[in-house]
């Protein structure tokens, strides 16, 4: 073969061989390690998977939060105002987590409807809410309007 | 009306931008000499508006001017002097002035450090530099004008800068992160510029090589210190977090890595000259992408100041305006330039072309786990998330193929390696550091480490053959000083860096495997065994900040019976934002591990949430990063881009034929 036809094709070569790593590497990858957003009004409805990771999101209900009183084991209620999910979190909450307000946590359903937090996140500040929960509580919203129609 | 003049020298810089677009071409075209010479009067000119314009803004944030809703909203007479002053780019409108100023600085520099150049050559890519640059200004005056005023109902008070900024890290951080990002626009236009002008040559790549290098390592200073200020102010603990903000700034560096080492190969053998040219194109594509991703409000972060989607709008505009032209003046320019030369499978060609293809396809896989929640959201298929799992799952391997190979790189030769002695001598590094990588976790931490062991051998292959190709190339000197002083700056960057790479690979891998970390309650009096260290909580004291006040918990910290610190982690809260409660962690640091400790929520009755961390070997994380940093300024500051410089001023410009 001609050298510099030689040299284009082992360029070709190792573009092609890298890519598909990269392509094979990403789809292994993103089967297990994407999660699907869920809100409260879904998971009661039976939407949601049990035992996979999922994520999870509302305000947190008002006089829901309870903790015990030797471990760091948190529980609270998750609401869109159309459907509750208890959370059940063990661990430190961040610094913006309070009731009434959005949050969002990872982690998995049990078979009793219990969210099995592995990671709970609040918002950066007081004028963000996390636009998943935000949605939430905009279809619940609708969802109440159109059921008092 | 101060804010009203800094407005108005942002129109005029405006104004020199569309000149300085125009007129320099404009000379090229009818190859005149004095309107090219003009690009560089324009820059001068262009960077002295803008630089009013920043003064002006940083002088209403130190007035405390509340008429100005951006110092309105980000700012607060209690704030200490030196965080008005970073506030003023801690803000969307702000540090869009930063941006631009950046890019004015960096076209100033170009205008000042290109007498070599031929003046055709300036001419066009100091004209492509106002292009971008009016670009931003437009952005700037049309969506986020940073001296929009409050009146007439003026606020008495601003509600202050968000806590999480209000820290010395991110004074340096933004600035050091944009000199980078920015940077990366000289890159372009030089690629622009050979394309438009048809001289694709190894002089190209010997002009905008430097350029790259310094900016590509004000990059990695950046991320290095964004990295770090996430560390200890986010209160958690970690260093990285694959968000997609991270990522924004993460791309550009990826594919700017790439970059430095395709134009190495460009300028040294004329070779991937069409490649480089892409990479170049698309380093800044990333770094627009990445504007785009952060000022558009997509992604909700600290970042991310404010949603708004005219901005959205206008930055995507812009980005499909930059890359598809560049992308048309490449698909029409490109196939002109084809390379001679000839290299076979075992040169260092052809493992500069591996770790290319390895940082495309790391760049490729980063941008796709991104943009995918993006992407799925916008075509309405749910919300998704892609975490650190899938992020570390594709791109540990890719980086451990390519520590493979770059252990090779610097012993061999271009064009074709002469193998039979190195061979061997190679061979002997592989096992040796295989030895070392598998003994090692032996004698450290309690269980045996396969993971710190892999890492542990590459860190020690790239570090033994760093020095097996150092000594080779001192074998025939006469004394080892002389030997070393013989050797030029770009080499010496080169194993800076390298060994930098080598200690981030170590920092990242030992701090991720070795990691102890606990969440617990603490009582005053309690105390607590963690990694061979005991901790023990005293209770806590009320404490009073300057905007802010709040409680500090005190922790003895004792190994093997002996303190060895006190350590005092604080909960604040701001005054201003309603309230808003900040951790701030306390470490006792030291190259071989830190003890990191926060506090959580108070638990009632004198207890609190404690979290204890012992991290080992986190610094040499950033420490690795600094040497990169380095490596690649000292590289930019070899002798022979000056050299060049000399023989050049002899030579007369050469004109250009007309495009």
């Amino acid at each position: 073969m001609h050298p510099v036809r030689k040299q284009r094709l082992i360029i070709v070569l190792f573009i092609l061989v890298g890519t598909s790593l990269a392509v094979a590497l990403a789809s292994f990858a993103l089967r297990e390690n994407i999660n699907l957003f869920y809100s409260p009004a879904d998971i009661v409805a039976g939407k949601a998977p049990v035992d996979a990771q999922i994520r999870a999101g509302g305000m947190v209900l008002e006089g829901s939060v309870k903790r015990d009183t030797d471990s760091l084991r948190v529980e609270f209620v998750v609401t869109d105002y159309a459907a509750n999910v208890s959370v059940v979190y063990t661990g430190i909450l961040p610094d913006l987590f309070d009731e009434g307000q959005g949050v969002v946590a990872s982690g998995r359903l049990d078979q009793h409807g219990v969210f099995q937090a592995s990671e709970v996140l609040a918002k950066h500040d007081e004028n963000y809410m996390p636009p998943e929960v935000m949605e939430a509580l905009e279809k619940s919203k609708q969802a109440a309007k159109t059921a008092e129609i | 009306m101060i804010p009203e003049y800094g407005h108005f020298a942002l129109i005029l810089a405006l104004c020199l931008a569309i000149l300085q677009s125009v007129v320099p071409v404009w000379g090229v075209y009818k190859n005149d000499r004095y309107f090219m010479s003009l690009s560089r009067s324009l820059a001068l000119g262009q960077f002295v508006f803008v630089a009013i314009a920043f003064a002006v803004l940083t002088y209403l944030f130190l007035q405390d001017d509340f008429s100005v809703k951006v110092v309105a909203s980000h700012s607060n007479t209690l704030l200490p002097n030196i965080y008005k002053f970073s506030a003023v780019w801690g803000n969307h409108e702000g540090s869009l002035v930063l941006w631009i100023l950046i890019l004015a600085a960096w076209s100033l520099a170009v205008a000042i450090y290109s007498r070599e150049l031929p003046l055709d050559m300036v001419a066009r890519v100091l004209s492509v530099m106002g292009m971008i640059s009016i670009g931003f200004l437009l952005f700037s005056l049309l969506t986020s004008n940073p001296f929009e005023r409050h009146l007439p109902n003026t606020p008495l008070e601003g509600s202050d800068l968000n806590p999480l900024l209000q820290d010395p890290g991110l004074i340096v951080h933004p600035p050091m992160l944009y000199i980078g990002y920015v940077g990366f626009s000289v890159a372009f236009a030089f690629a622009v510029a050979a394309l438009s002008s048809g001289r694709l040559d190894a002089a190209w790549a010997r002009w905008s090589r430097p350029w790259t290098n310094v900016a590509w390592g004000f990059l990695t200073l950046g991320i290095a210190l964004g990295s770090w200020w996430a560390y200890y102010e986010l209160g958690w603990g970690g260093w990285w977090f694959w968000d997609p903000v991270e990522n924004a700034s993460f791309m550009p560096w990826l594919m700017g890595a790439g970059l430095v080492h395709s134009l190495a190969v460009t300028e040294k053998r004329g070779v991937f000259k069409s490649w480089t040219v892409l990479l170049a194109i698309f380093s800044f594509s990333l770094s627009l992408l990445g504007t785009f991703m952060v000022r558009s409000g997509v992604l909700t972060s600290v970042h991310s100041f404010a949603a708004d989607p005219e901005r959205g709008v206008f930055i995507l505009a812009f980005l499909a305006l930059v890359i598809g032209s560049s992308l048309t003046l490449y698909a029409f320019r490109a196939p002109t330039v084809a390379s001679r030369s000839h290299y076979s499978l075992w040169s260092r060609e052809m493992l500069l072309l591996i770790n290319n293809i390895v940082f495309l396809a790391a760049t490729l896989t980063v941008l796709f786990g991104t943009l995918f929640p993006l992407i799925m959201d916008a075509l309405n298929l749910g919300k998704y998330s892609v975490g650190p799992p899938y992020f570390n799952a594709v791109f540990v391997p890719l980086m451990a193929i390519m520590t493979v190979f770059m252990g090779f790189a610097p012993s061999a030769n271009w064009k074709k390696t002469r193998a039979d002695k190195l061979k061997m001598q190679l061979a002997v590094a592989a096992g040796a550091s295989v030895l070392v990588g598998l003994t090692l976790p032996f004698f450290y931490g309690a269980e045996y480490n396969i993971w710190a062991a892999l890492a542990v051998c590459f860190a020690s292959w790239l570090i033994m053959t760093l020095f097996l190709d150092m000594r080779n190339k001192l074998r025939n000197a006469q004394s080892i000083s002389a030997g070393l002083s013989r050797l030029s700056r770009s080499y010496y960057g080169m194993v800076i860096a390298h060994l930098g790479f080598a200690f981030t690979i170590i920092g990242v891998c030992l701090v991720s495997q070795y990691s102890v970390e606990r969440d617990l309650r603490m009582e005053p009096g309690d105390k607590v065994e963690l990694a061979g260290y005991s901790f023990q909580f005293d209770g806590s004291r009320a404490i009073q900040g300057p905007n802010y006040s709040g409680q500090e918990g005190v922790i003895q910290v004792h190994q093997a019976g002996e303190l060895i610190a006190v350590l005092y982690p604080q909960k604040r809260r701001y005054h201003a934002q309603q309230g808003q409660v900040m951790t701030e962690a306390a470490i006792d640091n030291g190259l071989m591990r830190d003890v990191y400790v926060a506090m959580g929520e108070p638990l009632g009755e004198e207890a609190w949430a404690i979290r204890l961390h012992y991290k080992p070997f986190v610094r040499w994380m950033w420490l690795g990063g600094l040497l990169i940093a380095f490596g690649s300024f000292l590289a930019a500051a070899d002798k022979r881009y000056r050299l060049a410089a000399k023989e050049k001023a002899g030579v007369k410009d050469t004109v250009a034929e007309a495009v």
